[in-house]
């Protein structure tokens, strides 16, 4: 049976647009179809939006490559209208083990706060992650929402000028042109749209390889995350095992600088690699094969006149931590809302570049935590070595020394901190849900409220009086007033006795009061877009 | 918020150096090295300021 990676999921057609005489013009064009394009367009096609995705293939994800997905992602999927997907075929964990030589040093849980919708992570391959996500963008097509997805187009060149940006697509029957008001480019960390505009994308060479191995098998190992330090089966280097769906084992082995690539990833080689690691009674099937090296490093703008950069063409992590598609995910999200308003009108243009100084910042705490694992993970210097293992050696003893074991800092969303869109804070309120913060789910009556959020401006008041209506120069705010039980106070009131929070389009705190106050909410409103 | 003690503090000191050159008594460089990076860490931890850590770190640096 073929893999669903390996089957065709948007085959080519040819477009009306290939045999128009002149370049046809485009509200947007999504260079890449992989998790960060496809949620790109879903979220400007539920905005009306027309949007053409173009891919310069016909099929999701070669192999398993991202397979941790964190709460975050899960409920912007959850506003893209197909969480539901994604969280059923996942598998969810939150026990870890970290082994070092050969001994299991400690266990821990990810103790996920109780009464969310969504668990703090899931395991799925990248291609069901982006075969959800065709499904979704072939669903909206047939309600009717302007939302093309082209297999075999691959952009050829590319010019940003004063009357839009000029592509030229390569496909099956030769070459096209389109001309688009905006570009999204999501084509990878080695990004051609980054290569053809000569654009910047510099940091730091961590010098190592991963061989990196998805095996079926039907074993016994628990739902958990094993790391290993140095384990006698990878002497010297290190070595992760997780589970994802259909009894498919993820698991990488650090391989150090000097390989040969080619034999490395000789099948007969890697099985043996694999029974020295799962014991020879176990009886397993590769799935899948790679070997990876990575950077940490970023673009120093994701915003070039009207093309705008997400996920690895921006900024590129190591692995460990699962920053990648997660952060990637949190782009769009940041990003579609704020060009919607400017498309309309009802922004001005300066509001996409607070899309490049919030995903900057993100872009940044993610490399920065993504950086220090690495380090830890893979010491560079004698001493380096030295504090690794004094740590890990410690850690099975004495309690202290476990929060400095770094297997990779999981991903969590980042709070747009001193952000120009952020209005009034309110101080006895909770800090997790200051303004710049993703709002923090919590039962309320009739369901969650992550449910209630999102793709808007709101108004959500907890104990105080709001009006039924509220528009602001063409901006409409929704007005929710909420009713829930301890969760809700804990996460919204904290010492207060009543709250009114602005909430943004995704569904992060732009302002907080305890009481409405027009003037107030009108001019923090205007200060979210910009204006 | 306190600063680093740089004054005498230690009651003992004849007695505590004496004590830390016990620990690496005939012991190779590789397990002093990884006795000396433990106590660093455990010390730190009973230490449990960072601002202190901070100008531990510097003046061990310190020409």
């Amino acid at each position: 049976m073929k893999k669903i990676f390996e089957v065709p999921m948007y085959p080519y057609v040819r477009s009306n647009d290939q045999d128009a005489t002149e370049a046809v013009r485009k509200p947007v064009v999504v260079i890449g179809a992989g998790p960060i394009g496809l949620g790109a367009a879903i979220d400007l096609a539920q905005q009306d939006i027309p949007v053409v995705i173009v891919d310069d293939n016909d099929k999701v994800s070669w192999g398993s490559r991202a397979i941790c997905f964190a709460k975050r992602p899960l409920e912007i999927l959850d506003r893209l209208g197909c969480g539901n997907a994604f969280v059923d075929k996942g598998v969810t964990w939150d026990t870890g083990k970290v082994f070092f030589d050969e001994r299991e040093v400690y266990k821990f849980n990810l103790l996920p706060e109780s009464n969310h919708k969504r668990p703090a992570f899931i395991n799925l391959q990248q291609y069901y992650f982006e075969a959800y996500l065709v499904d979704r963008v072939n669903e909206l097509a047939a309600e009717g929402k302007p939302i093309e997805l082209r297999g075999n187009n691959k952009v050829l060149s590319i010019k940003d000028t004063d009357d839009g940006v000029h592509l030229l697509i390569d496909t099956p029957d030769g070459p096209y042109k389109l001309v688009a008001d905006w570009v999204i480019a999501c084509d990878g960390a080695t990004s051609p749209t980054r290569s053809m505009m000569e654009l910047d994308f510099v940091g730091r060479v961590f010098e190592d390889n991963f061989l990196i191995a998805d095996v079926v098998m039907d074993a016994e190992f628990p739902t958990e995350r094993w790391f290993w330090f140095d384990p006698p089966f990878n002497r010297g280097q290190s070595a992760l095992l997780h589970k994802q769906p259909d009894n498919v084992w993820r698991i990488d082995l650090q391989l150090g600088w000097d390989i040969d690539r080619e034999k490395e990833m000789e099948p007969e080689r890697v099985k043996a690699r694999l029974r020295k690691m799962l014991g020879d009674d176990v009886t397993f099937e590769l799935e899948w094969v790679s070997i990876y090296t990575f950077q940490c490093r970023r673009m120093e703008k994701f915003r070039h006149g009207h093309v705008l950069f997400a996920g690895d063409s921006a900024h590129q992590v190591s692995p460990f931590g699962a920053r990648g598609a997660n952060s990637g995910l949190a782009d769009t999200d940041n990003l579609c809302w704020k060009l919607k308003l400017v498309m309309d009108g009802t922004a001005p243009d300066s509001l996409l570049d607070t899309y490049d100084d919030e995903r900057v910042y993100g872009a940044e705490e993610n490399i920065l935590n993504s950086s220090r694992s690495t380090d830890f993970i893979t010491p560079k210097s004698d001493t380096s070595r030295l504090f690794r293992n004094a740590v890990l050696d410690l850690s099975e003893k004495v309690e202290f020394a476990r929060p400095l074991v770094n297997s990779g800092r999981l991903s969590v969303p980042c709070t747009y901190d001193g952000s120009s869109l952020n209005g009034p804070d309110c101080n006895s309120m909770p800090m997790r849900t200051r303004p710049g913060s993703p709002a923090l789910d919590a039962p309320i009556d009739g369901g969650w409220l992550m449910d209630a959020l999102g793709n808007k401006f709101q108004l959500l008041a907890i104990n105080a009086e709001v009006p039924a209506h509220m528009t602001v120069g063409d901006i409409e705010i929704e007005m929710l007033e909420l009713k829930g039980g301890a969760d809700l106070a804990d996460r919204y009131l904290g010492e207060a006795s009543s709250a009114v929070y602005l909430m943004r389009p995704d569904q992060h705190v732009a302002a907080r009061w305890e009481q409405f106050d027009e003037t107030a909410v009108i001019a923090a409103l205007n200060t979210a877009v910009g204006r | 918020m306190s600063d680093l003690i740089t004054s005498p503090n230690l009651n003992d000191p004849d007695g505590f150096y004496a004590e830390l050159l016990a620990l690496h008594d005939g012991r190779p460089e590789e397990e002093s090295n990884a006795i000396n990076a433990k106590l660093i860490l455990i010390l730190a931890n009973h230490t449990g300021d960072r601002r202190v850590l901070t100008q531990a770190f510097a003046l061990a640096v310190k020409d």
